[in-house]
């Protein structure tokens, strides 16, 4: 399969691009929910749109009422989010949620993904429990309870984890915190007892929450696939978030570069404009080079997933590592290169050093992955 | 089975069959690399008959057409090929800049009768070519070049100088740039193909620091030219010229396949790998390597469908020079003090090092990192003044 988009891609790509500029735009999203502090993170209309548009269940099985499409196609729509910066439930719900859900009983996806695919509601995933990345350990406890679990644990930063209608949490059922089996998923309802959130702002201005579960009780019904063998759904709901966020970034990446080009093109000192100095040029043209690379690695990532070819997990760690170097080095080239306006709040390239660093930290640092190269190449 | 599966397993079966054990190992050195040629030692009859072979088949330029000794495959095709070369490890039955080079400029600027006796000799290894570029006073600042053609009529006299000319002593005709009109600077270039035994044409070699001398001072003294032996229109050489480097790019950035496109910590770690901040250098190496390799394949796809920028290969040829260089500094690194050893027998002669030192080269090579950054920051982002 050629790396680029087939032309139903390049289809969606073009309606995606013109919506997201349209109606999720950095003003009436970002700095709009930002500024009026608000305790989701988003908007809700703007993800009532992202229903009417079809892109809530793109992921979703066409029984299920979604669109059976792939990681190619969610990757087009989180370019397009990073691009804009758009603060959505998006990644969380329609690709890491949906992904999760879709391998759980009948019962279970009928009884959330109708409300996702509509629009009306929202999921968080809860998998790490420490500010790093860290799934292969997993503490946070499920007790068998009557006929039903007793959740007793902790987890840190669950992007949305407050706003969220259920929080699919990663759970210990047996064994010990470092065991790769042993674990279940679940859907836990947001009004079940024992929940409490920390919910913080984050950097990026989006909200994350601290979760206690003191001594949830959850009936049978909360498990997503089979008790105490979820590692592998689990695996598959990371890597949808891994090459999810790396999708974003790379939109996040293209997006900073995009204005300070446009700024080099319209700044004059010396009596010419800045972007005539080579300096600068030979910068931008390194970073345009290494955003390329990125995105090559993305896409390539996504149609190994979509084929799920045994490549497709080092290929992930790849393109989320390239996809945060790149991206980081886009948005400190943007802030260096606007001057002393880059500082300034006014100016839209400081949103994009913020989100960076949110999306950088997200399902695993380039350091994580690094070392997962290592590890999965041999050594 | 779609067209592509029946024509992948026909692939297969064919390579299985015909590619010879010998072929299917690692490149070690210069040796190993069939050029073709007049004068071209084969090193052993494997690597004979595997050219041949490959020759009646129109493999050794795959995706040609047929009437000029290709064999006529579609871009998706000749993905495959390469794909299944890579899959069993072939060797390039062919190497030559006649494939990577003269050849596309011949297919988008010859004349029906230069691409039917040119391409043709050079798919089937019979002509090994060089070129002539480079002066001593124009580098990077190629147009410049000085180089004179006096128009006699139904020939050129051709007197000059040109330099850093790869394997001159070795190779039998010459692309060369060269001038035609003193008061032109850029409508003012001819590209012109001779015999290197034309009289007049002697050749000098140039020592590199890797202690090989690929290339050579290469001087024209009184070289009559043939009138029919131009490509292109008189004085409008510099459009073949660019359309030419826009392909030696392409192949110095190493996307078409091998090892310019591998990751190196696990071969490293077969070793032994001791020190965890050169294992780290290492894994992000490998992310960088294993990426680029995709943007490798991103950029052939592209560019076989006409949907890469057309500057794009300055960009591939820059990321991956750097990187390539990147990669050996990070072998010599892990090979220790055995790495330093220059003629020794357990390194084949000072394989590690002498490749070390080579690959610096490839940022200047075909135009240099900096002049690849100018032409992005120009032609692609389109800024001011560059
Ligand atoms: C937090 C903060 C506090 C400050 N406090 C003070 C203060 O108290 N008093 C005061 O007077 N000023 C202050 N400044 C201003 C500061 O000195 C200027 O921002 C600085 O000199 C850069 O100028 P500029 O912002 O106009 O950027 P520009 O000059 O527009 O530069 C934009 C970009 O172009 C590059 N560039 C410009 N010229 C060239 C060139 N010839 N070659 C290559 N690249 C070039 C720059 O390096 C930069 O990356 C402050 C700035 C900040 C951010
Ligand atoms: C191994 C090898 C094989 C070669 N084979 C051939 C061959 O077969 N045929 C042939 O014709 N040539 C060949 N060359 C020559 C090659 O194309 C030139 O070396 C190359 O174009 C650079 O020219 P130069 O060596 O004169 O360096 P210069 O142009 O003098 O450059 C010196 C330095 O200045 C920098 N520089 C120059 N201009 C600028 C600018 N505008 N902005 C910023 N920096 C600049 C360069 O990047 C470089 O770092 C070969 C070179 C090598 C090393």
């Amino acid at each position: 399969m050629p790396l680029y988009h087939t032309e139903d891609q390049a289809m969606l790509a073009e309606s995606v691009t013109g919506f997201m500029a349209d109606e999720g735009g950095i003003k009436k999203q970002l700095r709009h929910y930002r500024d009026m502090n608000c305790q989701d993170g988003f908007g809700h209309t703007l993800w009532k749109q992202f229903a009417e548009m079809g892109l809530t269940g793109m992921l979703a099985a066409e029984a299920d009422g979604g669109l059976a499409m792939g990681h190619v196609e969610a990757g087009i729509v989180l370019r397009e989010i990073g691009r804009n910066l758009t603060p959505s439930p998006f990644l969380t719900t329609s690709v890491m949620g949906v992904t999760a859900l879709s391998g759980g009983s009948e019962e279970i996806r009928g009884r959330w993904l109708p409300g996702v695919l509509a629009g009306d509601s929202v999921l968080a995933v809860a998998v790490d429990e420490g500010p790093k990345h860290r799934p292969e350990r997993i503490a946070c406890k499920a007790e068998k309870a009557g006929n039903g679990f007793r959740l007793l644990g902790r987890k840190a930063f669950v992007v949305q984890g407050a706003s969220a209608d259920a929080i699919i949490v990663a759970a210990r059922t047996s064994g010990s915190d470092t065991d790769n089996d042993g674990i279940t998923l679940f859907a836990v309802p947001k009004d079940a007892a024992g929940i409490n959130h920390e919910n913080l702002r984050l950097v990026d201005s989006a909200m994350a929450s601290n979760v206690t579960f003191d001594n949830v009780e959850l009936d049978g019904d909360c498990v997503i696939g089979e008790v105490d063998g979820g590692r592998e759904l689990l695996n598959k709901v990371i890597r949808a978030g891994r090459i999810g966020a790396a999708a974003e970034l790379t939109g996040v990446g293209q997006g900073a570069f995009d204005i300070t080009t446009a700024y080099l093109k319209t700044r004059k000192q010396f009596g010419q404009l800045i972007g005539e100095f080579q300096a600068l040029q030979h910068r931008a043209a390194h970073l345009y080079s290494e955003l390329e690379i990125a995105e090559a690695a993305v896409i390539k990532a996504q149609q190994l997933l979509d084929g799920n070819s045994d490549k497709a997990d080092l290929m992930v760690s790849v393109a989320k590592a390239k996809a945060a170097k790149a991206c980081n080095l886009s948005v400190r080239e943007g802030v260096q290169m606007h001057g002393g306006v880059g500082m300034t709040d006014e100016y839209d390239i400081g949103l994009y050093m913020k989100r960076d660093r949110s999306l950088a930290e997200f399902m695993g640092d380039q350091y994580y992955h690094a070392e997962r190269v290592a590890q999965l190449s041999g050594y | 089975m779609s067209d592509l599966e029946a024509f992948r397993a026909e692939i297969r079966a064919w390579l299985e069959e015909n590619c010879p054990a010998e072929m299917r190992e690692p490149v070690r050195d210069e040796g190993d690399v069939c050029w073709g040629g007049r004068n071209f030692q084969f090193k052993n009859e494997a690597q004979k008959t595997w050219l041949e072979r490959c020759v009646a088949k129109g493999y050794t330029v795959p995706d040609w057409p047929k009437p000029y000794g290709g064999a006529g495959m579609s871009p998706a095709e000749a993905k495959i090929w390469r794909e299944e070369c890579a899959r069993i490890g072939a060797r390039p039955p062919l190497s030559s800049f006649g494939i990577w080079m003269l050849g596309p400029a011949l297919l988008k600027f010859g004349t029906e009768e230069q691409k039917v006796h040119y391409l043709n000799q050079i798919a089937r290894g019979e002509i090994r070519w060089c070129q002539g570029y480079s002066e001593p006073g124009s580098g990077s600042d190629l147009v410049s070049l000085q180089t004179f053609g006096e128009d006699k009529g139904d020939h050129w006299v051709v007197n000059g100088q040109k330099i850093w000319t790869s394997y001159a002593d070795k190779a039998d005709w010459i692309f060369c740039l060269v001038r035609t009109d003193k008061t032109n600077k850029y409508q003012g270039i001819s590209f012109l193909l001779f015999d290197m035994t034309t009289p007049g044409v002697t050749t000098k070699p140039i020592k590199l620091i890797s202690g090989n001398s690929p290339f050579c001072e290469t001087f024209f003294d009184n070289v009559v030219v043939p009138k029919d032996q131009i490509v292109g229109e008189l004085n409008r050489g510099w459009d073949v010229a660019k359309y030419l480097l826009g392909h030696e790019r392409e192949m110095i950035s190493g996307a078409g396949g091998g090892d310019r496109l591998n990751a190196i910590g696990a071969v490293v770690a077969r070793n032994g790998l001791e020190d965890p901040i050169l294992r780290a250098d290492l894994a992000m190496f490998d992310v960088d390597a294993l990426a680029y390799a995709c943007m490798g394949e991103k950029f052939l796809d592209e560019a076989k469908v006409g949907r890469a920028h057309p500057a794009q290969p300055n960009m591939m040829k820059y990321a991956g020079t750097e990187l390539n260089k990147r990669r050996h500094e990070l072998l010599m690194s892990a090979g220790g003090a055995t790495a330093l050893e220059w003629d020794s027998e357990r390194t084949n002669g000072g394989t590690p090092s002498r490749s070390w030192l080579r690959t610096k080269a490839n940022s200047i090579e075909g135009g240099t990192s900096e002049v690849m950054l100018n032409v992005i920051s120009k032609r692609i982002l389109e800024l001011p003044g560059a």
